[in-house]
């Protein structure tokens, strides 16, 4: 088992370093730079001199390749370059963010599994019952709510409405101002984890098996507990796995709208300055996080089916 | 005559499709004595499963049952409950179903499976149910059971897994054992093993057995009495002996005549195996009269209007046709 993690961990490697050439090239070829937007006004009285100081400084007139070389090392070494905006090291400003994006994600996930997951499993089994109705609707509305918006709403009513809750910002770090951003974040997987585990328990319940075991004088309670559930887990673990990961990067909007100091926020910010390295870790540290969070979730099928043997 | 361990009597299942009921099944009545084995015949969707379904109260939407009695033991089941109904599946009639591969739950050892039987029927302790499992295993011959019963099903072989299902459903000591095409997903050897295992155990047990086929030949190798059924209705039912030496319906001789055996085309100096011509009606445009005139070889104008009834023949038998004989 050890062995097969650190196998899989291992292959983050070499995905990590195409994410790190796409990043960089893509950038590359993006007009503007983190100079000529302190420009861009047209109204600033910047000395040439002094500009082009700055573009030696930073690195921006050396050619491409031997900034992609220096970058793909460093970054190996573990240093994600200077921050033009700050010039802090950008790891050190990731480290402070990384938290509260942790944070809300894993609060996000775990809404979205404790409701969407029960309310899939309520659905299946009573197919056609006005709960079954009543949480398809919901899940329906929940996927095509834009964040934005939703997040808004919960702003308006629990925090101006009826000032339950704080309407953003991080506070100390507490419960109460990670309500609201986590529900924002997590109702879209929660609609999507509704909708497949529903789905994936009616199609167990119909499976050759649960017939077996019914067959056997089972009660239809412990055919769901011995026969259904473990089946109906392995369909939904891919969902919860696949969202799990991207909701770092969807956490983008949603940290922005609760000014949620996470690496969602300082990649928006650092994008409008143009403040290349610190973006380019942001990415990083979100494409790191859905690579980590698929090697989980390839183990938990390990654990869960006995079918599956990685070698 | 001692009252049969299982009697169906005039069974209709109903199939409800847009605004219309059709029966899937009707009119159908057999019974089955202790530890006797009995066989219904024939092709797909003539309704011989889902009469397995209906006496294990299985059946689902959109199959219900339409009317009739079943009898086990004396004592009507087609109205119990479903709790009433919980206490007789497993216990006293267990079923073997068509595919081994996913009739076992892939996520479950198979000795867990097999205990399962101990835990509910037997107020057993885990502990003590996997060992029984064990000992269950050992009875349908899987060797090393103590290694298999840690096993998942992908891990044995279709015949295994078959013998898995076998001792499931006997582990209980069932009266009645319905095994619907226990062995058509398996390899032509396995087969033979498997259905000996079967009557061997059921022998030994008492257990009787309600065998479902549409290989004519297995079953009445295997079964005391055989009934033949084609589109939901059984045709004719006999001794297994006599009905391979003197069939009554033109089906079954058509069944019959196209069974392959060895060295008879030679000796006929056939080239081709004989076969029925045409196929069965779907359920929605089931002929009126006889539903086999269509394919009948034999077929007159009264079959075409007016229903066959069921004829006496030696030995309990029946034959519904209008010139049987």
């Amino acid at each position: 088992m050890l062995l097969v993690l650190g196998r899989r961990l291992a292959n983050i490697v070499p995905t990590m370093l195409a994410v790190v050439a796409l990043v960089f090239l893509l950038f590359s070829v993006l007009p503007g730079s983190f100079i000529s937007g302190m420009n861009e006004d047209g109204r600033s009285t910047i000395d040439p001199a002094v500009m082009e100081r700055m573009r030696k400084e930073m690195g921006l007139d050396d050619p491409l390749l031997e900034r992609f070389a220096k970058y793909v090392g460093n970054t190996v070494m573990g240093d994600l370059g200077t921050s033009f905006r700050t010039r802090e090291p950008v790891t050190k400003m990731l480290s402070g963010r990384i938290w509260p994006s942790l944070k809300l994600v894993l609060a996000a996930m775990t809404f979205a599994i404790l409701v969407g997951v029960t309310l899939g499993f309520l659905a299946a089994l009573k197919p056609g019952s006005l709960i079954d109705t009543a949480s398809m609707v919901g899940a329906i509305s929940g996927l095509s709510l834009s964040q934005f918006w939703f997040g808004l709403m919960l702003m308006y009513l629990f925090a101006l409405k009826l000032q339950w809750l704080p309407s953003f910002g991080y506070g100390d770090g507490g419960l109460r101002n990670l309500i609201l951003p986590a529900i924002a974040l997590g109702v879209g997987p929660m609609a999507l984890l509704a909708r497949t585990t529903r789905a994936a328990v009616l199609d167990v319940l119909n499976a050759d098996f649960v017939r077996t075991a019914r067959s056997k004088g089972m009660s239809e309670r412990l055919v769901v507990k011995w026969h259904v559930l473990r089946n109906a887990l392995v369909l939904v673990i891919t969902i919860v796995g696949l969202q799990f990961g991207s909701l770092m990067g969807q956490a983008v909007v949603v940290e922005k709208l609760f000014a949620w100091p996470g690496v969602g926020s300082l990649m928006v910010d650092s994008v409008f300055q143009r403040d290349m390295p610190t973006v380019q870790g942001c990415i990083l540290m979100i494409v790191l996080f859905f690579l980590v969070i698929n090697t989980l979730v390839d183990l938990a099928y390990v654990v869960i089916d006995p079918r599956i043997r990685y070698r | 005559m001692t009252t049969p361990l299982l009697k169906v009597d005039d069974l209709r299942i109903a199939l409800a499709g847009d605004g219309i009921t059709y029966n899937a099944v009707e009119g159908v009545s057999f019974e089955i004595g202790r530890g006797e084995a009995f066989g219904l015949v024939g092709e797909s969707g003539c309704g011989k499963s889902i009469t397995a379904l209906s006496v294990m109260g299985l059946l689902r939407r959109p199959l219900s049952l339409g009317g009739g009695r079943i009898v086990l033991d004396g004592e009507e089941i087609q109205d119990a409950s479903a709790a009433e109904m919980r206490r007789l599946r497993g216990k006293r009639i267990a079923m073997i179903f068509q595919e081994p591969m996913t009739a076992l739950n892939p996520l479950s050892p198979v000795g867990r499976q097999i205990a399962e039987m101990f835990v509910l029927h037997q107020g057993a302790s885990w502990r003590e149910a996997m060992d029984r499992a064990e000992e269950a295993l050992r009875q349908v011959r899987v060797p090393s059971p103590e290694r298999r019963i840690r096993d998942y099903p992908h891990q044995l072989s279709g015949g295994m897994r078959q013998r898995v299902m076998i001792a499931i459903a006997l582990a209980c000591g069932p009266d009645l054992l319905i095994a619907d095409e226990p062995t058509t997903a398996l390899d032509v050897t396995v087969q033979a093993e498997i259905i000996d295992l079967m009557a061997e155990l059921c022998a030994a047990k008492g257990t009787a057995i309600l065998m479902i086929s549409h290989d004519l030949g297995l079953v009445a190798n295997m079964c005391n009495r055989v009934a033949v059924m084609y589109a939901g209705r059984i045709i004719e039912s006999q001794v297994a002996d006599a009905i391979f030496a003197t069939p009554s319906h033109p089906y079954t001789r058509g069944l019959i005549d196209s069974l392959p055996r060895l060295g008879e085309r030679a000796r006929h100096g056939r080239q081709r195996l004989t076969e029925i011509s045409g196929v069965v009606p779907s359920i929605q445009a089931y002929p009126a009269g006889c539903r086999f005139n269509p394919r009948c070889p034999a077929v007159t104008d009264i079959c075409r209007t007016i229903v066959p009834e069921a004829t006496s023949l030696p030995a309990d038998g029946l034959v519904r046709c209008h010139h049987h004989g």
